[in-house]
């Protein structure tokens, strides 16, 4: 067994002044990801800047059996970040360089550290840009959207991150270095590529993406419809998409949000309105005005009581900006909030709308709801005040809650912030035996140590028999050697 | 027609399983050619059929593994929508099992996405004769590891799919297809330009000096953009089955007994003899015809090749790019993780899986 501290004097020789953190007050700011629920202070924080380094700590950390946790920007809303405290954090933040843009094959090679954002930014005058768009995009990085296979307001159209990578080069912890994926538009052999993508830091450590940039569309629209009842807008939903438009993006706040959201940055939203929609719809100028007035009279005909289109760009990026501030501005209603992400088939919107409202009564809590609308993807946010006793897990349990009734109706615990630890008890109710043993055996083709990000993701099966949400196989427990964490 | 066979496909895995017998999956037999021989005990998922799950409004739709392709797009045109991956459809027997298996994608992928992009979820028997599902009918699920994409392509080495839940799309208001006279740097020039600029494509594909185009998105849209294309070239309107014979591989080039299939990036210099190919997806997918093999010429270019002779062939030389060493090795690592005693579809892939 080695002790902490020869691991971290072996560390100190791999990596210069200021880039290995092991004081307390240093490890400090690492503790958590954007779930601060979870909190741990991991052995060591290593940000390396070059893939030398990189091979050089995950090398170590295999020879002496120390976990290692992948952090990018620590935006993840799963804890999926959150360090071990036997581990090394390891964070990705110095590689965060735009290696090359190939503007004839609308690509760009990234490092994992480069924010979001900063792709379309840095495309932005070859007309171009990279579509996944989560709400963080200030912020998360690219390598951390891939890991979760993150999406935003525009996935319903223009998909998820896994839709929009062609290329990873990845480092295996026992020390491959392996190119995923290719340029071209298929590639020989299993799809690695789909199984890296949102597999959350638990089977490689991404270290360059290739990813797909698109045309930035001639013009794009957007239409707030507001909504008497919340149902009658969840309906709205379907009805936009059964009639064969595809938007940009559709999504949906209700009044809590609505005023929460205006409060904040006056985003010209109705404060009597129940729920609205955001609509948006991009293209050709003579395919957007085709649509638009498509989706107008479907959502007049579905009862929306008022619409508004954003008459120039500066109104539209108001509109938008009501959505893509609605977090923190719901945060500024209560100490704490926690974000749930259920996805469900469009046409229980409204179903599970009510659930959520009847559940929030039971619980006496708040629930406010703002999501994406046009996938199925839900969003509500519970409030509540951690300082209360008992209140966070209270909170849990209602959120427990919604996402059980989520799989009830066909959908999913999670769209797009990852299992990490805060759903992992979940899971055992999604999955049977069978197949998280299954999952537990991807897990070990790639890391068989099982080093990387240990006791994520993917709970054991014991876990799930103590959870009692599983029913085990025949009575035994299958493949009891692989219950380690 | 719906049947469910899902019981006795178990069992006979089952029974694989304990003996450690070899099978050879198929279903309908039109992709036997897309693979090495498997010399191995058959088990057919042919009548494992039916949509089992179909809400228009919901862009998603279940099916069984054997259902044939023809039904399956019949009923979604039906509704005004469409498999946007536009599948090959190799024979009447052509099921979305051996589609979804070989990840076979047609005319439309270069402007829609691939079978994978559509893939939501999977229900299959693993190796060790355990039903699993994985994905689900939601258009975003990042619960577990994606192992329902991982099904795309891997041919019946990792698991026999029983069920399949696909993102559909609504059809174009309006689709167009022309032809026109051009060269081929030209042409390449030209489609990029027009992506770029948005011009809705849906298809292309040149052959002997002959730029064929398909547009589709509203009326208005696509006569627009057939003006800005008319401004600069001649266009000859064509008909439409024009595409059925690319995408399903009944166009005279495919006859040709040295066909490669190589896969690029849309401006990758072209190499081989360019008066002998048949070039689709804007340029990134190219039929050539040689005889010595490419892997190496491929590879040079960033790309990956692979033999396509339209025919069965029982040779046992790999038809798939080589795979790096580190790549191979997991996914040696990945078939012991779901097929331990290696019965399902030994070989079919690469000789090792
Ligand atoms: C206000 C707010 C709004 C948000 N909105 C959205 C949204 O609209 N859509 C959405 O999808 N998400 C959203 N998120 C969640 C979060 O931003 C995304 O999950 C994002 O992809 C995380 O990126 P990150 O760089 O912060 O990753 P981190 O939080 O640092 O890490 C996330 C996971 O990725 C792993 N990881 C990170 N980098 C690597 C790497 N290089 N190699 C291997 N594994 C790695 C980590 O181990 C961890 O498991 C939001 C979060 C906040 C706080």
């Amino acid at each position: 067994m080695n002790d902490k501290k020869s691991i971290i004097n072996k560390l100190s020789k791999l990596l210069p002044d200021g880039q290995l953190l092991y004081r307390l007050e240093d490890l400090k700011p690492y503790e958590c990801d954007a779930l601060s629920a979870y909190q741990a202070v991991p052995l060591a924080v290593a940000i390396p800047d070059n893939i030398e380094q990189l091979k050089s700590i995950l090398s170590l950390c295999y020879e002496n059996n120390i976990p290692v946790v992948a952090r990018g920007a620590g935006t993840g809303l799963s804890g999926g970040a959150l360090p071990h405290k036997d581990g090394v954090l390891l964070s990705l933040a110095k590689f965060n360089k735009i290696i090359t843009i190939d503007s004839k094959n609308h690509t760009a090679v990234v490092q994992p550290g480069v924010r979001n954002l900063a792709i379309s930014e840095a495309v932005k005058e070859l007309g171009l840009y990279y579509a996944p768009d989560p709400s963080s995009q200030i912020a998360c990085s690219i390598g951390g959207n891939v890991a979760e296979n993150a999406g935003g307001v525009h996935c319903l159209k223009y998909g998820l991150t896994v839709h929009n990578i062609i290329k990873l080069k990845v480092l295996t912890m026992d020390g491959d270095e392996l190119t995923i994926g290719c340029d071209a538009l298929d590639s020989p052999g299993y799809d690695l590529l789909a199984l890296l993508t949102g597999s959350e830091g638990m089977l490689a450590i991404i270290t360059e993406i290739t990813v797909k940039l698109l045309p930035i569309p001639a013009v794009a629209k957007v239409m707030l419809a507001s909504f008497d009842d919340i149902a009658v807008a969840g309906q709205a939903v379907s009805d936009v998409i059964a009639q064969g438009i595809i938007p940009a993006g559709l999504e949906l706040m209700d009044n809590a949000a609505i005023k929460a959201a205006d409060d904040f940055v006056h985003a010209g939203y109705p404060h009597d309105a129940a729920a609205i929609l955001l609509c948006e719809i991009d293209g050709s100028v003579e395919e957007v005005n085709d649509q638009l007035r498509l989706a107008e009279k479907i959502l007049k005909q579905s009862g929306a009581t008022k619409i508004q289109i954003a008459k120039d760009e500066e109104q539209r990026a108001q509109f938008w900006a009501g959505r893509k501030a609605a977090f923190p501005a719901v945060g500024r209603l209560s100490p704490d909030y926690y974000c749930m992400d259920g996805t469900i088939p469009r046409h229980q919107i409204s179903n599970v709308l009510k659930r959520i409202s009847e559940l929030s009564a039971e619980y006496k809590q708040t629930v406010v709801n703002v999501f994406h609308a046009g996938d199925g993807n839900l969003h509500p946010l519970i409030l509540f005040d951690a300082n209360n006793d008992g209140e966070l897990e209270r909170t849990e349990e209602l959120g427990g809650k919604i996402l059980d009734f989520c799989v009830e109706v066909g959908g999913t615990i999670t769209g797009e912030h990852g299992v990490g630890i805060e759903k992992i008890n979940q899971m055992c109710g999604q999955f049977n035996s069978d197949e998280i043993t299954q999952f537990h055996s991807i897990k070990i083709a790639f890391d068989e140590k099982q080093l990387l990000n240990p006791g994520k993701n993917i709970p054991t099966l014991q876990r799930c028999a103590e959870f009692g949400a599983m029913h085990v196989h025949h009575g035994n427990l299958p493949h009891p050697e692989l219950e380690r964490f | 027609m719906s049947n469910d066979i899902s019981n006795n496909l178990l069992k006979q895995i089952s029974i694989a399983f304990n003996d450690k017998t070899p099978l050879r999956i198929s279903a309908g037999n039109s992709k036997t050619f897309y693979g090495n021989h498997v010399n191995a005990q058959a088990i057919n998922t042919l009548e494992h059929k039916g949509i089992t799950e179909y809400q228009p409004s919901e862009l998603v739709v279940t099916v069984r593994s054997g259902t044939l392709l023809s039904e399956l797009e019949s009923e979604l045109k039906a509704n005004k929508q469409m498999l946007a991956f536009e599948p090959p459809q190799h024979s009447e027997e052509t099921t979305i099992g051996g589609i979804v298996a070989c990840g076979l994608s047609g005319p439309r992928r270069a402007a829609c996405g691939s079978v994978r992009d559509f893939v939501l979820g999977t229900t299959i028997i693993n190796g060790r004769a355990e039903k699993c599902r994985f994905g689900g009918q939601v258009m975003k699920n990042v619960a577990g590891y994606d192992a329902a994409r991982l099904m795309v392509g891997a041919q019946g080495t990792l698991g026999v799919l029983l069920d399949i839940s696909l993102k559909i799309l609504p059809v174009n208001e309006s689709e167009i297809s022309l032809k026109i006279n051009t060269e081929l740097s030209h042409a390449i020039k030209n489609l990029q330009q027009w992506t770029q600029q948005g011009l809705p494509v849906t298809a292309s594909c040149f052959f002997k000096n002959t730029l064929y185009l398909r547009l589709g998105s509203t009326h208005s849209a696509v006569k627009q953009s057939l003006n800005t294309i008319n401004n600069n070239f001649d266009t000859e309107e064509i008909d439409e089955a024009f595409w059925l014979s690319i995408k399903n591989q009944t166009h005279d080039f495919f006859t040709n007994a040295n066909l490669w299939r190589c896969s690029h990036q849309m401006a990758t210099r072209f190499y081989g003899d360019t008066d002998k190919q048949l070039l689709e997806w804007n340029g990134a997918l190219r039929w050539i015809n040689s005889e010595k093999d490419l892997y190496a010429t491929a590879d040079k270019h960033n790309g990956h090749a692979q033999r396509y002779p339209l025919t069965n062939s029982d040779e046992t030389t790999d038809i798939f790019q080589p795979l790096q060493p580190g790549v191979l090795k997991i996914h040696k690592r990945l078939k012991q993780a779901f097929d331990p005693e290696n019965i399902l579809n030994p070989g079919r892939l690469y000789a090792d899986l």
